[in-house]
Parts: structure tokens; C-alpha cells; sequence
């Protein structure tokens, strides 16, 4: 038997080139359909698990969809506003706690995420490097973050302008980096994180600037008429908050007014939670809210129904392939007449000559399955690595 | 014996003994107490009287953290390692009203904020002197707009020890009944107070008084006292324009008395009581005081009235 083996291996080696093709085409009709069920498997498990420790999501009329993977994933087209006044809201109710987020904003491609510091607790991260930011102007990087930008504790962060011809948009605001946050393997380890009150600091909502009643801003005043004091266009505002300058910064307005993009709300019994989802249901209630799991198991269903025509479609071109590979194979015991017909005359055994064939075949077989089974193997080890990179 | 069994002996006595004082001395105090403190929920305040309250609600069972401060709580500036400390508290106790200017320009957490004053915001009084400034959008504004000494009135301290009791049942629920008959404690303390407090602002009845600073408004209010205030500080004398300042409301409110955050300047005195202006020493209590607790400083503010009838 091992001379026939021996045979066999030496007719593959000899052709090599058909070999590997037959070999490849092989672990490709294998590692297709099974390795797409393990990859969208495995996607659906990211996606489903952080939705699944997200209870509630209170946001603007519109997408769920949307609303549901800028929160989670910050993701997405930044949905439609609503005013910080929600938050409140759901504070108010007693039934949940409420995790503001505003998401409107970006540097260096990484989004701005403007929240608490219950964000932290709810998502139990830990910071690796530094603390938490403590006052206004201070941002935490997300591991990945900290990571491209090669950034650290010490270092500054500029947010980016949304339109570079936009020049009476918002103004850039140099944030200090106090602190780099653990990786644990989600969206959060590319955010930068800041306090809420400082992306409303960001969008000009709130702001410092010189003290109109010193001398030093003399030029800056337009009137006084008792104890209102006018300023005209020239008073300096501040684009890095500073300890010198922190006590400057004021909020132009009611803070409730001012926009945030959503609401983790986590309630605090299951009867709490049916009791807020209750009050978002009248007709005249400009806020939604969703349950992030049920929107991303819908989600999910259409994935799972593509993945179920991809399957089969891999599954007729791998059938198709297969039969392809049968015909190259008779052809070859076709080519390979005369050889076979010389076995016979020096006294091979037509058993043994059969046999030699089926061996050639299935170290063909046997090759293209277990490099399968290998890429198979490798997919679920570092396949979610992969997805993460992608959602 | 040989030898080696001795050495082995030997070895397996020092290692005995060592084993014996590694357990002995964690043992030398009580690990249950040891664990108790270091377990212990904490809770930070913005100032003394929420502190005071909150030691006696919680009792034993929370560590109330009120740091040192040099001057008045509500104007004080952390700096970033007392905030990062609040951010480890498990529940912050905030006055309202407006007080402790630096809480809304620091990162903490929502949920552990308990805004004792919540409830109270019908009775908490609106200011009307504050410079306005404008420019930009959103108008015409100030930055800051509301008395805040709100425990001056115990019936509003009252209330907002009240709330702590919840925010602290909510929070600890196991630990309900202690934090109940604490509080009825400190109710009835304040009950008794504000009884005392009314006994000795009678004797002022109808007359004009004076405040150095304006932090009585909730103390006027309370009493009825006919109360107008100027801006000093007990350790600073008053300039000329303070004086004049003071001569044009005497004019229309003839004060007999001043009453003062803390002993003012022995000058500033002697100038006020040739003007027939008796200084009398009313210590909000904002800050821990240096000796006694709350209560003590109030029963003495309540002593220095009768002094000065």
C-alpha cells in the first residue's frame, strides 16, 4: 500500500499545478457556506450582545435602525436632535437612570461622545491610563483611539470643524487627554470621550470669554444701560479651557433646551421598564423609544435571510465547482490511457491500478477538506477580531 | 537524633512560627471591623450643614466626606483631585439653590447627584441684582440668580435633610430604620432651633436690620426680620464708598444692628457702634467650624442675639 501511496503523491508532486487547483477549488467548496454561517454567526453575537446590555434607547422620531447603531456603535448619520430636557425626563420619572449621549461631533475621524460619567459605570470600562475627565475641556481616548493617533495622558486633541466653509460654524476646541480608556473589545475603544456640557462647549452653546466688566475688554462692549452689559463681535472666546480661564465658561440659555442625540435609559425593574415605554406611547410624543435588541434582531432576520440565499448560491457554485473537478479528473484517466495501459503490461494488478487512481483522488479530497476544516478553524478563532474591524 | 532530622525539625518550627505570626497579627484587630471600614459607602457634600445632616442620618454606616476649605463652600474652586474624590463617592449631596458654582462645570455622575433643594423650588428666592451681559445668541444673561444659604431657615433644612433620608434609603434600603430615627433626630433638633431662633429674633420685632453680606434671606424670610444687606467682609476693613454706601441705606432703613457672617475688625465694630450700629456675630455655618458641630454654632448665633438686645 505504501508504494501505491508513494505513486500517488509522486503523480500529485509531478503535477503540481493541477494539483493545487483542485486542491484549492476543494477548500473553497468546503470552506464557503460553513465559513459564512461562523462569521455571521459570530457578527450577530457582537452585534446582539452589546444591544442585549442596552435596555432602553429614547431618541427622535425616525429610524430605529439608526438611532439604535449611533447609539450603540456610534455609527450612522448622526439622528435627528432632541433636547437634554428628555434626560431629564426620565430622571424625573424615578424609573430608570438616564445616560444622555451627543454624538454630533468628530476628531480625526474618531466620534466626540458627549455624556456622563454613569456612561462608564453602565458600561463598566475602566481606564488603563490617567482618570476620568474631571472638568470641562477634558476628554478620555478610547484604547484604539489612543492607539492610531498614538496619543496619551498629557497630550491634546482638536475637534474637527464640520464644514471647513462653514465660518460661523462651530469653533474648534482643544481638548486635554486625561485618560485612555481599557480595550474591551467594543465600540467604546474608538470613541473620545468628553463631558456632555463640553460638546455644547464645542457647538457654542456654552462658552468663556473675557470679563466685560474688566478694563481689558473695553473694546469689546457695545452699550451699558444699568446692569446689562453689550457686547459686540470682537469679545475674545476661548478655544481651550484652561484653569485660568474655566471660570469664564457659561451656558447661553436653559441647559434642558440643549441638543443631545439620545438616552440610555436603564430602568430599574422590569416594571420600571414597561412603565417608561409606556409614557413614549402617545400620538403627540415627539420621542421614540426602542429596545435595542428587539431592533437589532430584526436586523439580524435580514441578515440571516441574505445569508440563507449566499449559502445557497455558494452551494450551487460548489456543486458546480465539484462537478467541474470530477471532470477534470476523467478526462485525466482519459490523458493518462497509455501510462495506465503500461501499468497493465508491466504487470500491475487492474486492482492496483484502480486503486492508485482513488488514492490520487482522495489525497485530493482529503488535502482541500482539511485546509478547510483549517480556515474554518481560524475563522472562529479570529473572526470576530475581523468583524470588529468592520461594525 | 542525626543531623538532617534535626535540620528538617528545625525548618518545620520556623516555618511553623512564621505561619503563626502571619495569622496572628491581621488577628491583633478586628478583621469585621477592618472590613466595615473599608467597605463603607461614601458621601460627599457641598457644604458643612449637608455634611452635619448626612453624618447624622447615615450614622455608622457612611463615611461622610466634606473636604477643608479655606474661605465660603459656595464659592470654593476644587482642585482636580477633590473632584476626582467626589466622582468616587457613591452619592454627592448638592444644596441647590444655585450653590457650589463649580458643580455644574465638573464631570460626575448624574445618578449619584442628589439635589437636596429639588422639591423646594417654589420657596427658594430669586436675586434681582446680578449683572446681565449679552452677546451672541440666546440673549441676555447672568451667572448666578438665586440666595442659597437655605439652611438658615431650619423648616427648609428641614426638608432638605428630608431628602437625604430618602436619597440614602433609596440607595442603601437595608439600612432604612437607622436612617429613619436619625433623621427624626435631626428634625426634631431642628424643630427646637427654629422654636429658639423665633424666640430671640421677638425681641427685634418691627426693627430695620442690617446683613454684612447678603446670606440672611432665608433667615428673613423665616423670622420676618426687616433686613437689608451690604457687601463686607468681616476681615476686610470698609472703604469710603462701602461707608457711604451703608449712610444712604441707614437714611431710609435706620438699622441698630449688623448682623455678621464672623467677627468683624475691631475698627469695623467701634465705626458702626458710633453710628448706634451693633455688630452681632450670625455665622451661617457654611464651613466646618473649628470647634462644635452645627448645632453648636447655631445655639451660639442664637446667644449672641440675646446679647445684643
Amino acid at each position: 500500500m505504501r508504494d501505491l501511496l508513494y505513486m500517488a503523491w509522486r503523480y500529485l508532486a509531478y503535477h503540481r499545478i493541477k494539483t493545487i487547483i483542485l486542491i484549492l477549488s476543494i477548500t473553497l467548496i468546503v470552506f464557503l457556506p460553513a465559513g459564512l454561517k461562523i462569521l455571521v454567526g459570530q457578527s450577530a453575537r457582537s452585534l446582539t450582545l452589546r444591544a442585549e446590555s442596552t435596555p432602553l434607547i429614547i431618541g427622535a422620531k425616525g429610524s430605529p435602525l439608526e438611532l439604535v447603531l449611533n447609539s450603540l456603535y456610534f455609527e450612522s448619520d448622526t439622528p435627528p436632535q432632541i433636547t437634554f430636557a428628555e434626560s431629564q425626563r426620565v430622571t424625573d420619572s424615578k424609573l430608570a437612570t438616564a445616560i444622555p449621549l451627543y454624538t454630533r461631533f468628530s476628531a480625526h475621524k474618531f466620534p466626540i461622545i458627549g455624556t456622563t460619567l454613569d456612561y462608564f459605570d453602565f458600561r463598566e470600562l475602566t481606564i488603563a491610563e490617567g482618570r476620568w475627565m474631571a472638568v470641562l475641556g477634558e476628554c478620555a481616548l478610547g484604547s484604539e483611539v489612543a492607539a492610531s493617533l498614538d496619543l496619551g495622558v498629557g497630550d491634546s486633541i482638536v475637534s474637527s470643524p464640520e464644514s471647513v466653509f462653514d465660518l460661523a460654524g462651530v469653533y474648534p476646541l482643544k481638548m486635554k487627554i486625561v485618560g485612555v480608556l481599557a480595550s474591551n473589545d467594543s465600540a467604546d475603544d474608538r470613541g473620545i470621550f468628553v463631558d456632555l456640557k463640553t460638546t455644547w462647549i464645542i457647538q457654542g452653546l456654552a462658552h468663556g470669554h473675557q470679563d466685560l466688566a474688566t478694563p481689558e475688554a473695553a473694546s469689546g462692549v457695545l452699550k451699558r444701560d444699568g446692569n446689562v452689559v453689550t457686547a459686540n463681535a470682537s469679545v475674545m472666546q476661548f478655544t481651550e479651557i484652561t484653569a485660568d480661564n474655566m471660570d469664564s465658561f457659561h451656558f447661553h440659555g436653559d441647559p434642558s433646551g440643549f441638543p443631545i442625540t439620545a438616552v440610555i435609559a436603564a430602568p430599574h425593574s422590569d416594571k420600571a421598564a414597561t412603565l417608561l415605554r409606556g409614557q413614549y406611547l402617545g400620538d403627540d410624543e415627539l420621542e421614540q423609544i426602542v429596545r435595542p435588541a428587539t431592533v437589532m434582531r430584526d436586523l439580524l432576520a435580514t441578515i440571516l435571510t441574505v445569508q440563507n440565499y449566499v449559502i445557497a448560491g455558494a452551494m450551487a457554485i460548489g456543486l458546480s465547482a465539484l462537478m467541474t473537478a470530477s471532470l477534470v479528473f476523467m478526462l485525466s484517466l482519459r490523458l493518462r490511457k497509455r501510462e495506465i495501459e503500461t501499468m497493465h503490461r508491466i504487470g500491475s494488478a487492474k486492482v492496483r491500478v484502480t486503486v492508485l487512481l482513488s488514492l490520487e483522488i482522495i489525497i485530493v479530497l482529503v488535502t482541500g477538506i482539511l485546509l478547510a476544516a483549517l480556515l474554518t478553524l481560524l475563522a472562529s478563532q479570529f473572526g470576530e477580531g475581523l468583524i470588529r474591524v468592520f461594525i | 537524633m542525626n543531623a538532617p532530622t534535626k535540620r528538617i525539625q528545625r525548618f518545620t518550627f520556623a516555618v511553623a512560627t512564621a505561619a503563626a505570626i502571619l495569622t496572628c497579627f491581621p488577628g491583633c484587630s478586628d478583621p469585621s471591623v477592618e472590613a466595615e471600614q473599608a467597605g463603607s459607602p461614601t458621601v460627599a457634600t457641598v457644604n458643612y450643614p449637608l455634611a452635619y445632616f448626612a453624618e447624622r442620618i447615615g450614622g455608622d454606616h457612611l463615611v461622610v466626606e466634606f473636604p477643608q476649605i479655606d474661605g465660603d463652600p459656595a464659592f470654593w474652586e476644587p482642585k482636580t483631585e477633590h473632584i476626582v474624590a467626589c466622582q468616587q463617592a457613591d452619592l454627592m449631596l448638592l444644596n441647590g439653590a444655585n450653590y457650589a458654582k463649580w458643580v455644574p462645570k465638573v464631570s460626575l455622575a448624574q445618578a449619584k447627584l442628589v439635589n437636596t433643594s429639588a422639591d423646594l423650588a417654589e420657596k427658594l428666592i430669586p436675586l434681582n441684582d446680578e449683572v446681565t451681559h449679552t452677546h451672541g445668541p440666546g440673549g441676555e444673561h447672568a451667572h448666578g440668580d438665586t440666595a442659597f444659604t437655605t439652611w438658615l431657615d431650619p423648616q427648609l433644612a428641614t426638608e432638605q435633610a428630608a431628602a437625604i433620608r430618602d436619597a440614602f434609603v433609596a440607595k442603601w434600603p437595608q439600612h432604612e430604620a437607622d436612617f429613619d430615627s436619625g433623621y427624626q433626630a435631626l428634625a426634631a433638633d431642628l424643630e427646637a432651633l427654629d422654636a429658639a431662633t423665633t424666640a430671640a429674633f421677638v425681641k427685634y420685632g418691627d426693627a430695620p436690620l442690617l446683613g454684612s453680606h447678603p446670606v440672611y434671606q432665608y433667615l428673613a424670610r423665616r423670622y420676618g426680620l426687616k433686613l437689608k444687606s451690604v457687601h463686607w467682609e468681616p476681615d476686610a476693613a470698609p472703604d469710603e464708598a462701602m461707608w457711604n454706601e451703608l449712610d444712604a441705606i441707614v437714611s431710609s432703613h435706620s438699622a441698630g444692628v449688623m448682623l455678621w457672617e464672623g467677627e468683624p475688625l475691631a475698627e469695623t465694630r467701634e465705626k458702626l457702634a458710633a453710628k448706634g450700629i451693633k455688630s452681632i456675630v450670625f455665622d451661617p455655618c457654611g464651613n466646618r467650624p473649628e470647634a462644635g458641630d452645627y448645632l453648636g454654632v447655631m445655639e451660639k448665633n442664637i446667644a449672641n442675639l440675646g446679647d445684643g438686645e
